[in-house]
């Protein structure tokens, strides 16, 4: 009797966070046959926490315009984003919030009943030149808010969740279709195969990598390993984002939204530092210009705190009502993780692991591309990835805040739309399943449940997360990132070999966790060895050994670097390809030195 | 605050191994650094990896880590350590009223089962405008202290009513989902949301016991809404 | 028959105003009542004598009748949460009804033999 049972599907979405709903409602709403497998309840998703708001150049409050958008948004990503793709999600930003409003969601509001929009850090107006305000928010729980609205949206539509299912491999056959994955039921511990025509992942990003993230437990990147396990590339993946406001200890975030409101970042002299790093956008410049300015003021002396080892965030001078509207859930924050209230105290910040820029390649169609022939981007057939675990590339090596949720709307719709499109024209019948790709999977849990002599997960997760923090943290050394390569592979090698005592079929989290370190381990890995290999400064990659001179401001080199890593889970090998700086409509937005 | 160790009383019990539940007693080392249950509970599973719990974003808003504490519902990750008396044994069970699938996880398929039957969804048949629906400030006012829950189940599970009629009686944050869509100014179904609550169980099981209010991690009160829903129904009737 | 979980029986807020209000009524006789026995001063014979007016009598016997209104949707609510088969919760609610309809009769009987 084989060990597994087949389900068939026309669409198969591996996650249910802000990407993998919005494209399960445009599949569902389409009226395909359609399951959404998901590790946790689709508001449990990690999007739920995301705070300060969605960027789009609605112009509720002042004037704003896509292209400006855009422009914010090519040189956030250091001129690394793919221009195609951004100013399609810069264009199709207005749109894809107004439905989230037709959806329900509870936006805050203007006086005159529009959208509330807030500044946000690295969002100006015409082309660079004062902060504007394009962050549509639901006061701080913007996150919350939308995503209990578009899973709302789909108990409308009758969408068929799979929940508490884990996906363990992608299901690819000899050209290199993909035709759907092999996922878990948590509960009982059965493997089933879903077998699909379109197979959509949304599954987040891997924050949790590192030792001081902002992430949720549950982002251990199971589709990006899925994906290099089936010998996709992964891409950009050496350029993660640092938030610089999480909670000093604790790591949770605090939204940007805090200095977009007013708040302001001081030293221990009490001084508002980022006038010296960032004199027009101040508090307000990009987020990794902050984060950096912060590691310098705590590496030169001047953090707070008895160890001296984070910097300040004071809102105290703002009025009490507006903190209590706009930002309620931050107060709560304060109080619960830093001990501080707010209103009348500064909170205690440090920048933190927050976002993953790189991913699974994908066109602005949400269609997963990768060198094939003569083709650095062809297209592989059935499969699509949306939101933090894909690489369109729009955020290039620096995220603009607000950015996230806009990408996951509007790809996760793209994605969805393309997959439509490809059902529609697709024969009735589905390719049938390859030999041994099921089994792939099966190995691997068996692997962990009949395992001897092994690393202990909590253990192996541990070394990893620590050894990424400080080999490939805000700043980067050439002497620790060489020193990182080795430390990583050794790590890598323990958490393919753990060890777990639980061997219950029944809701078994020991034996999820050691699957989900297989899935943590390759994109710790991945960004270990493009962050080693990629010799110049750019974004959120900051080495010492590509400083600010007159030749390479900001340590920038675009004659040998301005390109995407791919990284190649056999062998460990690098590709790369170019940026594409041809955008659908308007003109190049030409290169140039990043300030703020 | 240094080192300290506690002591845990935690509910097990494994469908594939045991015949029924038992309490374990372990303790385990946390360090000043751990500020909240959560964080201890981490430490615990690294120790012994078979005790199974839900968690997730580790910061209130997911509403995954939702359990009995010491006799009181509440979300592991906002329970602060410093809470615990000295000496006593931190008691943990799941939450009360659903069948527990195994150690501090349960089944929450009637909790949802119930949401899902106020029809969670703005509905309101004109055509889509353009732009956004209008809806001022103070109409956005009325959804504050609804639209936040997080559906944790901590106020369904400490309601007597929801204890003996889950299956019939909505629940508090069914209720407050259901008042969530018709404070709504957006949404045009008002009468037959009313008409899907009037009922002797859906509604009218609520006896102000207002547990769930003492419950809600997140300082909702589910009770208020269902009061405001009641108030609407005498209002159209008389 | 389906077993299946059925609701929506469409009533319960007449039910649950009434309670209200006959709370409300028995509320307000007993406070009545509070005053007019301090005045009258207590003893049989001052009961009588209030109960032979028959404004009293009159407020009594809505007040006994909101008393079994009451006491009908508190028992029959305690009955649905308590009892499970239909069978027997429908016995229990018929004999719930009888007995308050024959104690609001006994009490007529009593009010008016004075």
């Amino acid at each position: 009797m084989a060990k597994y049972s087949v389900r068939t599907f026309d669409a198969v979405i591996v996650g249910a966070g802000g990407a993998g709903l919005r494209a399960a409602i445009q599949l569902s709403e389409s009226g395909f046959k359609t399951a959404v497998l998901t590790k946790v309840f689709p508001t449990r998703s990690h999007t739920v926490a995301a705070q300060g708001g969605v960027a789009a150049s609605l112009g509720n409050s002042e004037e704003d315009h896509w292209h400006w958008h855009m422009y914010d948004t090519v040189k956030g990503s250091d001129w690394l984003g793919d221009q195609d793709a951004i100013e399609f999600m810069c264009r199709k930003a207005n749109e894809c919030v107004i439905e989230l409003e037709h959806y329900g969601m509870p936006f805050d509001r203007t006086d005159s009943g529009r959208i509330y929009q807030r500044p946000f850090g690295g969002h100006m107006s015409n082309f660079g030149e004062k902060p504007v305000r394009r962050s549509c928010a639901a006061a701080d729980r913007t996150g919350h808010a939308m995503l209990h609205a578009m899973y709302q949206r789909n108990v409308k539509a009758n969408t068929q969740f799979f929940i508490e299912w884990m996906a363990l491999d992608l299901i690819r056959d000899a050209e290199g279709a993909v035709l759907g994955v092999t996922a878990m039921d948590m509960e009982t511990g059965e493997v089933v195969a879903f077998h699909s025509k379109t197979t959509i992942f949304a599954t987040g990003g891997a924050g949790r990598i590192f030792y001081s993230s902002t992430n949720a437990f549950i982002n251990t990147g199971d589709g990006l390993g899925m994906a290099a396990r089936a010998g996709i590339p992964l891409e950009d993946m050496e350029f993660w984002q640092f938030h610089p406001t999480g909670v000093a200890g604790a790591g949770v975030l605090i939204t940007e939204g805090v200095r977009g409101e007013g708040g302001i970042l001081r030293n221990s002299a009490g001084e508002r530092f980022m006038e010296r790093y960032a004199p027009n956008a101040k508090d307000l410049a990009s987020r990794d210009v902050v984060s950096r300015a912060m590691t310098t003021e705590i590496n030169e002396g001047r953090g707070c705190g008895p160890h001296k080892d984070f910097v300040l965030l004071d809102i105290s001078h703002l009025d009490p009502a507006t903190i209590m509207k706009r930002l309620p859930g931050i107060r709560e924050i304060a109080i619960q993780f830093a001990g501080v209230d707010c209103i009348k105290e500064p909170i205690p910040v440090v920048p933190t692991a927050h976002y993953q820029m790189g991913g699974i390649p994908t066109n602005y169609h949400g269609q997963v591309v990768v060198p094939h022939g003569h083709s650095k981007s062809a297209v592989v057939p059935g499969f699509y990835a949306a939101g933090e675990c894909a690489c369109a590339s729009v955020h290039g090596a620096n995220r603009l805040g607000t950015n996230s949720l806009l990408d996951l709307l509007v790809f996760g719709k793209s994605a969805g739309e393309s997959a439509v499109d490809e059902l529609r024209n697709s024969p009735k019948a589905h390719k049938p399943l390859p030999q041994g790709e099921i089994e792939r999977a099966l190995a691997r849990v068996d692997r962990i449940d009949t395992q001897k002599g092994g690393a202990s997960v909590h253990e192996t997760q541990l070394e990893m997360r620590r050894t990424m923090q400080k080999h490939a943290g805000v700043f980067r050394f050439s002497d620790l990132l060489k020193a990182g390569v080795e430390k990583i592979s050794d790590v890598h090698k323990a958490a393919l070999s753990t060890e777990i005592a639980d061997k219950s079929k029944v809701f078994n989290t020991a034996r999820v966790e050691a699957l989900e370190l297989e899935n943590l381990i390759e994109v710790a890995v991945a960004t270990m060895v493009s962050a080693e290999a990629r010799k110049e400064s750019r974004g959120a990659h900051v080495r010492d050994d590509a400083p600010d001179t007159p030749e390479h401001p900001n340590g920038r080199d675009d004659a040998n670097w301005l390109k995407h890593t791919l990284w190649y889970k056999e062998g460990n090998r690098l590709d790369y390809k170019s940026v594409k700086l041809t955008p659908l409509t308007v003109e190049t937005i030409a290169l140039k030195t990043r300030a703020y | 605050m240094s080192n300290r160790t506690l002591q845990f009383k935690i509910y097990r019990y494994d469908p594939d191994k045991d015949q029924k539940p038992y309490m374990q007693e372990i303790a385990v080392e946390v360090e000043s650094t751990d500020r909240k249950l959560l964080d201890a509970m981490v430490k615990l599973k690294a120790k012994d990896d078979s005790i199974a719990f839900r968690r997730s974003c580790r910061e209130g808003v997911c509403g995954s880590d939702a359990m009995n504490i010491n006799g009181r519902n509440g979300l592991a990750c906002l329970t602060d350590l410093t809470t615990f008396p000295e000496g006593k044994p931190i008691v943990l069970r799941p939450l009360p009223g659903l069948p527990v699938i195994r150690d501090l996880i349960v089944d929450m398929t009637q909790f949802f089962k119930q949401y899902h039957s106020i029809k969670p969804y703005l509905i309101n048949n004109d055509p889509p405008p353009e732009t956004e629906r209008l809806q001022s400030p103070e109409d956005r006012e009325e959804l504050n202290g609804l639209y936040e829950c997080i559906l944790c189940a901590c106020c369904s599970t400490s309601c007597p009513s929801f204890w003996w009629n889950p299956d019939k009686f909505v629940g508090p944050a069914g209720l407050l989902a259901a008042y969530r869509f018709i404070a709504d100014t957006r949404d045009q179904a008002t009468s037959e949301r009313l008409d899907n609550l009037e009922d002797p169980y859906r509604l009218f099981r609520c006896h102000t016991i207002m547990n769930c209010v003492e419950a809600c991690p997140k300082g909702l009160n589910p009770t208020k809404a269902i009061g405001k829903i009641k108030d609407m129904m005498v209002r159209r009737a008389v | 028959m389906v077993n299946r979980v059925v609701v929506g029986a469409h009533y319960g807020l007449k039910d649950w105003l009434a309670q209200r209000v006959t709370a409300l009524v028995m509320a307000v006789y007993t406070l009545v009542m509070v005053v007019l026995l301090s005045v009258t001063g207590g003893g049989f014979d001052a009961w009588r004598g209030l109960m032979a007016h028959s404004f009293v009598r009159f407020i009594t016997f809505i007040f006994v009748l909101s008393l079994c209104y009451h006491a009908w949707v508190g028992i029959r609510d305690i009955w649905m949460d308590y009892v499970k088969p239909t069978a027997i919760r429908l016995t229990l609610h018929v004999l719930t009804l009888l007995a308050l309809v024959g104690y609001a009769g006994w009490t007529t009987q009593i009010l008016w033999r004075l």
